[in-house]
């Protein structure tokens, strides 16, 4: 015991007795980090209408409340298809311009990616006015395809950030090894590069669905009626009034991301 | 033999082979069209479109009016004012709560550090609004903080958290702080403890090793992490339009009521320039002291 307690625990010989504070404030910040979110989980089998934790008594009437509910059943169809449609049209574009720079010279590089990245460093309340009024012009307000377009516009950055990652640590030599045996330069892409990026293209997809999945703000702007997002109807309910409905929803929200996150995990990333 | 194959096989194909050339790098050129349309559609154009909107006056001719407007009134100057507590504020706690967890995770195996790292994720993938909910759970007067300190003597009232400063400021930092972690943590993992091998050798303690060697190798990362949150915050709409109950109004907020409430475009509009024109100069600044490779990197 007294060992571990004098021990040394870094290249610096800092001993574990007197770290022992760097372990207590970890651990407190790690456990502020996840726990918290996690208290929905009692809440959502609450019987009671009112936030009180811990709950009194337990029942399934706020899942029934969303289960029976054609309003929230409707917007979450609506994300799910909105984020899956966003996977087919951030996941192609992102990699075909990750492709188009990484072949390109550095100069163009330089100038793109700044732009390419630009949807991550405006501010989203800046995108989400912007596509509004865009939206507004051609009517495409409360629309799936407004929706798909302006989430899609958020998620090309974070794949195209992957792909160019994956492709920095590829080696191009191997397509044009493919292509002076014959093979054209788009199956030389298809039969040699794609395979060995394909696990960050999968994570990549899977962070344009969970990044439509849960985005707010553009949401809250561009759709609404019968295409409002899951996100929008939670937002509006939680500023006008707090439904423990919400609590069960954010059960099934956190158990979406966690598998989602679990399997991006279990794939990892090639760098590792 | 190069020079013999440069006159031989240069020559002779060289204008076909700079047309391939060419050719090849208009399609690749190409294959970011796609990409680069949508950025110019959807962002560029609409911005564009706000930053004119801007300049127009309530009379609908080109005047300064919104911009005047801004710079005299108070209430907007207070909206301001609270942005940029609130966001310098939860920068800073971020830091000092994420900074001793990163060279914590930095310290690891990285099987422990793995799995650390997944806590940071939970949350960092967990929906913006579950997060929220569950600090409006939490901070009420009737939830688990107050009355777990009731219960044990930390205070005797019920202290009312949400729906004001300090409500937004504990949901924010909760929010911000995985943005943080994880560029500090990618720039700490790539220190070489060597350097700090050598610091012990040489006779430092470990206090000093860590302020003269590892911290100044860790503050690329530590930067990083700091400006993204800080910009991050400065446009945060979510967390504060929960959180705060109507007393803390920020920028994005504003803007938000504008177009909503009032259907005031230009007001909005030159709002929203001067938040783009602030984050964009923040951004600018940064970029010639860091990469911006490191900025907003969500792996």
């Amino acid at each position: 015991m007294m060992s571990i307690w004098n021990g040394s625990v870094s290249e610096t010989q800092i001993k574990f007795k007197n770290r022992i504070w760097l372990y207590a404030v970890s651990i407190i910040v790690l456990f502020l980090l996840i726990v918290p979110s996690l208290v929905v989980i009692p809440m959502s089998f609450s019987a009671s209408q009112y936030l009180e934790f811990p709950p009194k008594d337990y029942s399934t009437r706020w899942y029934e409340n969303y289960f029976y509910s054609i309003d929230w059943l409707q917007a979450t169809w609506t994300s799910v298809k909105v984020g899956v449609l966003t996977i087919f049209v951030a996941t192609p574009l992102g990699i075909m311009a990750a492709y188009g720079l990484v072949n390109s010279n550095a100069k163009t590089r330089s100038i793109l990616f700044p732009i390419m990245i630009s949807p991550m460093m405006v501010p989203v309340i800046l995108v989400a006015i912007g596509l509004f009024y865009f939206f507004v012009q051609f009517k495409m307000v409360n629309s799936i395809l407004g929706l798909v377009l302006g989430h899609s516009l958020i998620a090309m950055p974070l794949v195209l950030i992957i792909v160019l990652s994956a492709l920095s640590n590829y080696d191009m030599n191997q397509e044009k090894v493919a292509r002076s045996l014959g093979a054209s330069r788009i199956r030389a892409f298809f039969e040699i590069t794609l395979p060995q990026i394909k696990f960050s293209i999968v994570s990549a997809a899977l962070i344009s669905f969970l990044t439509s999945f849960d985005e707010v703000i553009i949401s809250l702007f561009v759709s609404g009626g019968d295409n409002s997002t899951i996100t929008r109807s939670m937002f509006l309910a939680l500023r006008d009034q707090i439904d423990p409905t919400i609590a069960a929803i954010s059960t099934i929200l956190i158990i979406i991301s966690s598998v989602f996150l679990i399997f991006m995990q279990l794939l990892g990333s090639p760098k590792d | 033999m190069n020079s013999t194959q440069n006159l031989f096989q240069g020559r002779i194909n060289e204008g076909k082979l700079n047309q391939l050339d060419r050719q090849e790098r208009y399609t690749l050129f190409g294959l970011t069209m796609p990409y680069l349309a949508l950025v110019f559609g959807l962002i560029i154009f609409p911005i564009g479109w706000l930053f004119y909107m801007s300049f127009i006056g309530r009379d609908e001719t080109l005047s300064l009016d919104n911009y005047r407007r801004i710079w005299e009134s108070k209430a907007y100057l207070r909206i301001f004012k609270t942005t940029f507590q609130i966001s310098i504020l939860t920068t800073l706690l971020c830091a000092v709560l994420g900074y001793p967890l990163t060279y914590f995770m930095s310290q690891l195996s990285k099987r422990w550090a793995n799995i650390c790292l997944i806590g940071v994720l939970i949350p960092f993938w967990t929906s913006l609004l579950v997060r929220t909910y569950a600090w409006l759970v939490l901070l009420q007067k009737k939830g688990l903080i107050n009355t777990l300190a009731v219960d044990w003597g930390l205070w005797s009232e019920p202290i009312k958290f949400v729906h004001n400063t300090s409500g937004t400021l504990i949901g924010m930092v909760h929010i911000m702080l995985p943005f943080l972690i994880l560029p500090l943590y990618a720039n700490m993992r790539t220190i070489d403890k060597d350097c700090l091998k050598a610091a012990a050798n040489l006779g430092a303690t470990p206090t000093r090793a860590f302020w003269t060697v590892f911290f100044p190798l860790s503050l690329p990362g530590l930067f990083a992490g700091l400006l993204i949150v800080f910009v991050l915050c400065l446009g945060f709409y979510v967390t504060p339009a929960l959180l705060g109950g109507g007393k803390v109004i920020m920028v994005a907020m504003k803007i938000s009521d504008n177009i909503e409430l009032y259907y005031s475009w230009g007001a909005a509009s030159a709002l929203g320039v001067v938040l783009l024109v602030v984050t964009m100069i923040i951004l600018f600044v940064a970029s010639k002291l860091v990469s911006i490779d490191q900025v907003g990197n969500r792996n």
